[in-house]
């Protein structure tokens, strides 16, 4: 519990890697899992999308882009909602989030790139959206917004592992300096380029009403993206804070302790709020789109499902652990939103998408594409760890105390 | 330079500009981006066409598509519903319509403002001034946006390709229309269900056919309008006197509502407010900001004030009570109780 038992690399002792080569189960899956990875990857990259994937021409993005890139970059909104609360609207006693919150999306959108990838036929011609920029795309204005906005996470990042180098290194505490001192300039650049990209991702799907169930198919779809994104952000502080203190509890120092559940509560009253804005814009869109009628079918079921069980839900859920300050009801309510956001973004990209093709012509993920987003997450997990075994994110380093 | 003068160069500025206009207008009419006019297209007359895959044979060859596992010749697989792929570029699908047997050829429909050039971020499609889309592959990511794009399903994905895959879809065969030459499905049809030409005239040559012919046509020019517009355009039969005007070209698997502009325009929205909220989530949030921290710095001038005070009367009171003692006990009584009162208050600073 005490600040003692932090192991805090030195001067001497850059590296704790103990930790990975410990005999415990987390490691040997961790192990399994990168182990299957690689070997797919060797597939995918000698063989052909095709090879791994259940990929066709009707459905041309399948698992990779609806989980890896919607969901990772929902789920990676953290980042810009912790520095906003804190740094903008002032609330200062959530400062102990903020690195933990930016660390997460730091390496969330890393990993998004990464597994992106992946699906792309010329990964290696990637850069060429910058070459030959096809303005009127949505998908320029997605990439362009990531881009940039990775560089602001790295560079809010980097303050990490600078305060983690500056023993061996003094001179990058120059860069610290900097960095630290254009905090706002970054974090308000943040929610700028998160909101386009956010809301953007939704707008991708704007080109194809054809294809897209009206019940999701919306022309608010990049607000509701964004929208929901604020939730996700909320909700996966939360969520990775009940991972953080089962794996890497003795990492945390006591400031983040003592604010861990005030940061949880605060969260979920935020959270409640933002999910039945959600539930009411959705709501009205249905209304005002005249899609009653297909409330009352199948998939009208279906949508009830995700709009009851994963958006009011867990607002009412939020509402009710935040008031009566229950961290489990909270924690219960961030595992809600979070499936729901995932739930969302894979009814949009794959169950709602081609509706009207007959159930052969629908895609269903293959084992593959699944083990792929898993060793994605896995490699996500490992380096997370790897930065809390050897940064200062979940304790203040004892030569930067109150330098903020 | 004066006001004269400047509005000597403002009003020629401006006559040049209505003159470029005028010379628009004139060599283009109605201007929708980049609609050609002149441009040529093809209008498939369903009505003639009797499904021997001839079209696709020929497209095969022109093209040097890899030979398909069952032959042209087959015409068994026109009873399976089938797309284009990224090795067959033009299929032809049976339908019903009003029990009678209905083929339709699938191709590109080689749009005005085409979808998948909208979404394209690395811009590898292009409308030609004849008429055609056109895909330059080596600047393809692979992304596939313009897959999803696509609301006819027409692009195709060389999905089992390991390191140069890439998207391909029927060309109209811009090679050969460059040599003056037919596209090669054009060509090797043997019932004149394709007839190519420019696309304004194939208007007007559908609609005389529907007028020499009463009652066999659908009265929907498939592709005159939809999604802004295609080249190539589709003639169905009559649904029969119950179904609705729009009924023949569902039943031929063609999605009535695209609406009449490009698809690109449903994200312009979108994109179009990037710019403003660039402009002015800044202000926004700089101003939030502003506002925090100065609502901080009056919470802690007023904690202070609150305490300066608070420390007043604490001292009065002190002083008053040691006034009194040194009354009743003595100046040195006084002096201890000052002294045991202050450590006190001291002590309850530090705790806080």
């Amino acid at each position: 519990m005490a600040h003692h038992n932090i192991v805090i690399p030195t001067k001497d002792k850059l590296f704790n890697l103990g930790e990975f080569s410990l005999r415990r189960r987390g490691n040997l899956i961790t192990a399994i899992i990168l182990a299957v990875g690689l070997v797919i990857t060797v597939i995918r990259f000698t063989q052909g999308i095709g090879s791994v994937t259940n990929l066709s021409d009707v459905q041309p993005w399948g698992m990779w882009i609806g989980f890896d890139l919607l969901c990772g970059v929902s789920l990676a909104a953290g980042g810009y909602f912790t520095t906003v609360g804190c740094y903008i609207m002032g609330m200062k006693h959530f400062h102990s989030a903020v690195r933990p919150a930016v660390t997460t999306a730091f390496l969330g959108y890393t990993f998004v790139v990464v597994a992106l990838l992946y699906d792309l036929g010329h990964p290696l011609r990637l850069p060429y959206m910058f070459f030959f920029p096809g303005t009127t795309s949505v998908l320029f204005e997605v990439g362009l917004c990531v881009a940039t906005y990775l560089t602001v996470l790295f560079v809010e990042f980097s303050v990490a592992p600078m305060e983690w180098l500056a023993g061996r290194f003094p001179f990058l505490l120059n860069w610290r300096k900097l960095v630290v001192r254009c905090t706002i300039i970054l974090t308000i650049f943040g929610v700028t380029l998160s909101t386009l990209h956010q809301s953007s991702l939704g707008s991708l799907y704007l080109i194809a009403p054809g294809k897209l169930h009206p019940l999701w198919y919306s022309p608010f779809m990049p607000m509701f993206f964004f929208v929901s994104s604020m939730a996700a952000g909320a909700s996966m502080v939360i969520f990775e804070g009940m991972f953080a203190h089962k794996g890497v509890h003795h990492y945390m120092d006591d400031t983040h302790l003592r604010e861990a559940d005030e940061v949880v509560f605060s969260f979920s009253k935020a959270a409640s709020f933002i999910l039945f804005a959600y539930f009411m814009l959705k709501f009205t869109d249905m209304l005002v789109q005249a899609n009653l009628p297909y409330v009352f079918s199948g998939y009208g079921l279906w949508w009830l499902v995700e709009m009851l069980f994963f958006v009011l839900m867990p607002a009412l859920l939020y509402a009710r652990g935040s008031r009566q300050r229950n961290l489990r009801i909270c924690r219960f309510a961030a595992a809600n939103t979070v499936l729901g956001i995932v739930l969302n973004r894979f009814n949009v990209s794959m169950i709602a998408f081609n509706y009207a093709l007959p159930s052969a012509e629908r895609y269903f993920p293959s084992l593959w594409e699944i083990c792929i987003s898993v060793f994605v997450v896995t490699m996500i997990v490992t380096a997370y760890r790897f930065i809390v075994y050897h940064m200062p994110v979940l304790y203040e380093h004892p030569d930067f105390k109150d330098a903020h | 330079m004066n006001r004269r003068k400047f509005l000597t160069i403002l009003g020629s500025a401006g006559v040049v500009s209505a003159l470029s206009t005028a010379e628009v207008k004139a060599a283009g009419g109605t201007h929708t981006f980049p609609y050609y006019d002149g441009s040529f297209g093809v209008l498939h007359d369903t009505t003639r066409c009797i499904g021997c895959r001839e079209c696709e044979k020929a497209c095969n060859k022109v093209n040097s598509l890899p030979q398909p596992k069952k032959p042209f010749e087959d015409l068994t697989v026109c009873d399976t519903r089938r797309r284009t792929s990224a090795y067959e570029w033009t299929v032809v699908n049976k339908y019903e319509v009003n029990g009678r047997q209905v083929f339709r050829k699938l191709q590109c429909f080689h749009c005005n403002d085409p979808a998948c050039a909208s979404a394209c971020f690395a811009k590898c499609f292009q409308k030609q001034p004849d008429g055609s889309v056109t895909y330059d592959g080596s600047q393809c990511v692979g992304c596939r946006y313009c897959m999803i794009a696509c609301p006819f399903y027409a692009p195709g994905f060389q999905y089992d390709e390991a390191f140069d895959p890439l998207v391909q879809k029927c060309t109209f065969c811009e090679p050969r229309l460059k040599e003056g030459k037919l596209p090669g499905c054009v060509e090797a049809c043997p019932m004149d269900a394709l007839t190519f030409g420019r696309r304004s005239d194939l208007i007007k040559v559908a609609r005389a056919r529907m007028a020499k012919n009463p009652g066999k046509y659908a009265d929907y020019i498939y592709g005159e309008w939809d999604a802004g517009g295609t080249a190539w355009m589709i003639l169905a039969p009559a649904p029969g006197a119950a179904a609705k005007p729009d009924g023949a070209m569902q039943a031929l698997g063609l999605d009535t509502h695209l609406g009449n502009r490009p698809m690109g325009e449903l994200t312009y929205g979108a994109l179009g407010a990037v710019p403003m909220i660039v402009a002015f989530w800044p202000v926004l949030f700089g101003g939030a900001y502003a506002i925090s921290k100065r609502r901080d710095a009056i919470h802690e001038a007023e904690k202070e004030a609150a305490i300066k005070e608070i420390k007043n009367d604490m001292t009065y009171a002190v002083n008053s009570a040691a006034h009194k003692v040194a009354e009743t006990h003595g100046q040195a009584a006084a002096d201890t109780v000052r002294e045991a009162m202050s450590e006190a208050m001291q002590d309850k600073g530090g705790h806080n």
